[in-house]
């Protein structure tokens, strides 16, 4: 615990350092090294936790009501904070090289303290084991995030993304304190230590009620459809190395959450597996819907960060069916998928973002149809973010593959049961997964296709440069870590168990046990073996190539320069062209609007062609509502006039009203 | 019994009264004035012997209250040419009858409201709730801005008186955090003040309305 307490003392101490250093050099180098020295002792500290399986708490004096600063490191925490300080050291490298051209000469003193603050309060949130200090944590979290997202807030754009994050997280959270207060109704304290055994003698429909909030409140931060609405606009908004940190970790305190909450209100009835199953159905699917539609690279990764919380969602809800129903097979298959799966995302994801960052950086822009023929430009950046859409759309032996496995796996044991409700579960499982690793593959060859390969399709993306060392050594560094969380899946799952033993309380452990030995078996074959098997292929083929080579030349010609007299990059696929085809079938789901003059006649006059698409959720939910919302506030309207000394009467006169009603009552 | 701290809580709520009925901006920031030089004695008499914490306390707040805060409004008086009169929402006669209601509130109150502990005097509660309604009661009730920061630092008085005469265990700290919160509030209201007067060519609260974000 020592050394967690040191690792976020250096985070903190790296932020403020560069605040005071402000506009010299020195402020991104000390807040990247607060970053990188805090990650790496957080990690040796959550490692320690998790391999050595003894959790480690720590009490400190803290003076508020109800409140204690009690942190506690467990398996399950400690699992969650391997994938924060990893991706935050490593984005923060990354940031020094991305700031140095993103902030324009402006000052980054306080860019690189929310960036450290951010991190340390995700920590915070993770360990924390009394309700006021998480729930202080969570909004320094958001608080933090939200400066990081307005990072370039004179554009409007980056000032309404902001607020509706601003928003979309206070919501939540209103959903969290009520969460916590009726949880501290029944236990008397806000302690975590308190809340299983008072929920036990508690009624059984308030377990239900208060997961009812858990999922509501740590969903509307984990991006579950429809409380995602923020996440298409805040991702893009922030700088990149940001947007990776708050996709790739920030929204998994969503689901740390949930899963922490999973542990102390007891045994659930199976509906709340349920309703995390349609959950992740809904998120997943339309998630990697609406990313296929977008044209812009950070929103539609941002999009697929929905999705892959929807496959995160879908394992708990197998996970939770399981342990509802007594299948500690199932149940485990499903709580490792979603839990694994977290780790990857981290992974994948985080690469995916500094890649697009370094592509916007590098062309200008994130319009997919002004990008073009980067790989020979950018060959690092390409060849990483190549690894990381393969290891996104699910494809062994990469870690995507390794974690969707999992779940896949569990679906079909729960297809097998003699269950209806669990036939159907396995069913939806199945099905839902299989649409989304497709239709992922085809976002993500749209998305690098579109990209890397081809002419350029606008003069910016033609002059592009490849990056700088900072920037490419991450990315490096989280391509391979992709491949070694698949290569090394067995072993990671067997890390899982203590984190296992934790979610299923009333599973012997010999049964856990078991289970995981199997999956790991499984993986062995599934995952490894195909790697080994995919590797002796490639170095197979590399051996064959180059011997078919040895005695001829070889020239390098222009892209298609073989078929077309006079090749043309408007000729090319755009982003939207190339998913057509497929969002034409789904056209009922998406609504997109579609506009332009078509070609007519025999001579046609110049003609034009846009699509837009966008979120469902913010269309015909959340603009509605908070239209009705403010139609009906309006009335109220007169109460704000602008003149101080009424307003400092409504106070006067409430202060009167409620000493006179508090004495007057005794 | 403590018969120096009775006879400082009527005058207390004399200089309240009179400020209610003041018609004449002047007048009022001398009787607030008094008034804090008054409880700046309150730290001296109300604990019996004379601590380095009562000193510094009753040192601070008699500088501040009734030395500096007067000084600064009424330099601002001068240099913002400010109507001489108080220019009441409430008239002086209504501001006096609202005054013994609210006198009449505060006594019942003080009787009932649980203390932590004991007190130095018993009128010392229902007249430090009286001083800071009055307070209240000038920020509401008086149109202009300088009145608005002088009914702030009656407020401050009443709560000054509070914590004083009740709070015996550790007060130096809370009073010392006050005194700072309220030296800054008023600084900056009177520069506020000054600069207000000189964009707008006026003082009045009532139009500050104008500055809402949300119009009609």
């Amino acid at each position: 615990m020592t050394l967690l307490l040191i690792a976020l003392l250096l985070m903190l101490a790296g932020g403020l350092a560069a605040l005071a250093a402000g506009r010299s050099a020195w402020s991104a180098r000390l807040g990247a090294g607060g970053a990188v020295t805090g990650g790496l002792a957080g990690l040796a500290a959550a490692l320690r936790v998790l391999l050595g399986g003894t959790p480690e708490s720590v009490r400190l004096p803290w003076s508020v009501p109800y409140g204690s600063f009690h942190l506690h490191l467990d398996a399950l925490s400690a699992f969650f904070l391997i994938p924060l300080f990893l991706l935050a050291a490593l984005a923060a490298v990354y940031g020094i090289g991305y700031m140095r051209k993103a902030a324009h000469g402006r000052n980054q003193g306080p860019s690189w303290f929310y960036y450290n603050l951010l991190t340390v309060s995700m920590a915070v949130v993770l360990v924390a084991h009394n309700g006021v200090l998480f729930l202080t944590a969570w909004e320094t979290m958001s608080l933090a995030s939200f400066f990081l997202v307005t990072f370039e807030h004179e554009e409007p754009r980056v000032r309404a993304a902001g607020w509706m994050y601003l928003v979309a997280t206070h919501l939540g959270t209103a959903f969290l304190v009520a969460m916590f207060l009726w949880l501290g109704h029944y236990a008397g304290s806000l302690d975590f230590d308190t809340f299983a055994s008072a929920l036990a003698a508690a009624p059984p429909a308030a377990a239900g009620g208060l997961f009812l909030l858990a999922v509501i409140g740590f969903g509307t931060k984990a991006g579950f459809m429809p409380l995602h609405v923020w996440l298409p606009e805040a991702h893009p908004a922030a700088p990149s190395h940001v947007s990776a940190l708050m996709s790739g970790v920030m929204i998994k305190t969503g689901i740390y959450g949930i899963v922490r909450a999973l542990t102390f209100l007891g045994a659930l009835p199976a509906w709340c597996g349920g309703l995390l199953l349609a959950i992740g159905v809904v998120s997943g699917v339309l998630g990697v819907l609406f990313a296929l539609a977008q044209h812009d690279l950070k929103r539609l990764l941002a999009y697929h960060s929905v999705e892959n919380i929807g496959i995160i969602a879908l394992g708990l809800g197998v996970g939770l069916l399981g342990r509802a129903g007594g299948l500690p097979a199932v149940a485990v298959l499903g709580f490792a998928g979603a839990l694994f799966h977290v780790l990857n995302h981290a992974l994948f994801k985080g690469l995916l973002f500094l890649g697009a960052g370094a592509v916007a950086q590098a062309a200008g822009t994130r319009e997919l149809d002004r990008l073009g023929g980067l790989l020979k430009r950018m060959p690092w950046t390409g060849l990483t973010f190549l690894i990381g859409a393969a290891a996104i759309a699910g494809l062994p032996p990469l870690n995507g593959f390794a974690s969707e496995l999992l779940v896949y796996v569990g679906g079909f044991r729960s297809l097998l049961q003699p269950v209806p409700r669990l036939v159907l579960a396995g069913a939806a499982v199945v099905g839902a997964l299989a649409l989304i690793g497709g239709l992922a593959a085809a976002c993500f060859a749209k998305a690098f296709g579109i990209m890397f390969l081809g002419e350029p399709r606008h003069a910016d993306s033609a002059g592009a440069m490849e990056v700088g060392w900072t920037q490419r050594i991450p990315m490096a560094m989280l391509a391979g870590g992709c491949i070694l969380a698949g290569l090394l899946a067995p072993w990671i799952i067997r890390g899982l168990t203590p984190v296992l033993r934790q979610l299923l309380p009333a599973t012997a452990p010999e049964a856990i046990s078991g289970a995981v030995r199997a999956a790991s078996a499984l993986e062995r074959i599934a995952v490894t073996g195909v790697g080994v098997l995919l590797t002796i292929v490639i170095a197979t083929l590399a051996l064959v190539r180059r011997r078919l080579l040895a005695d001829r030349p070889v020239t390098v010609a222009g892209t298609w320069d073989c078929g077309y007299a006079r090749p043309s990059p408007r000729m090319q696929y755009t982003a939207s062209s190339f998913a057509q085809p497929l969002l034409d079938n789904f056209h009922a789901l998406l609504r997109s609007r579609r506009g332009g003059t078509p070609p007519a006649g025999i001579f046609p006059a110049p003609s034009s062609f846009h699509s837009s698409t966008p979120d469902s959720g913010q269309r015909y939910l959340f603009n509605p509502l908070f239209a009705r919302l403010a139609g009906l506030l309006g009335r109220f309207r007169w109460l704000q006039h602008g003149r101080v000394h009424l307003y400092v009467l409504y106070i006067a006169v409430t202060l009167l009203a409620l000493l006179l009603w508090k004495l007057g009552g005794s | 019994m403590n018969q120096p701290v009775e006879l400082m809580m009527i005058v207390l709520v004399l200089t309240d009264l009179l400020l209610l009925g003041s018609s004449r901006v002047a007048g009022s920031v001398r009787l607030m004035a008094a008034q804090g030089l008054l409880l700046g004695l309150l730290p001296l008499l109300a604990h019996h012997g004379l601590g380095g914490h009562a000193l510094v306390l009753a040192a601070g707040s008699t500088g501040l209250k009734g030395l500096i805060f007067p000084w600064l409004l009424r330099r601002a008086l001068r240099d913002t040419e400010t109507h001489r009169e108080m220019e009441p929402f409430v008239g002086y006669v209504a501001s006096l009858l609202i005054g013994l209601a609210v006198l009449g509130a505060s006594c019942w109150l003080g009787a009932r409201l649980p203390l932590p502990g004991p007190v130095v005097s018993p009128l010392a509660l229902p007249v430090g709730l009286f001083t800071i309604w009055v307070g209240l009661f000038l920020i509401v009730a008086r149109r202009q801005a300088i009145t608005q920061v002088l009914g702030y630092v009656v407020m401050e008085n009443g709560i000054f008186t509070v914590g004083v005469v009740l709070v015996q265990g550790q007060p130096f700290l809370v009073e010392l955090g006050v005194l700072l919160d309220i030296f800054v509030a008023v600084f900056v209201m009177g520069l506020l003040v000054f600069h207000i007067s000189r964009e707008f060519e006026h003082m009045d609260t009532d139009q500050l309305d104008a500055l809402k974000d949300w119009s009609s």
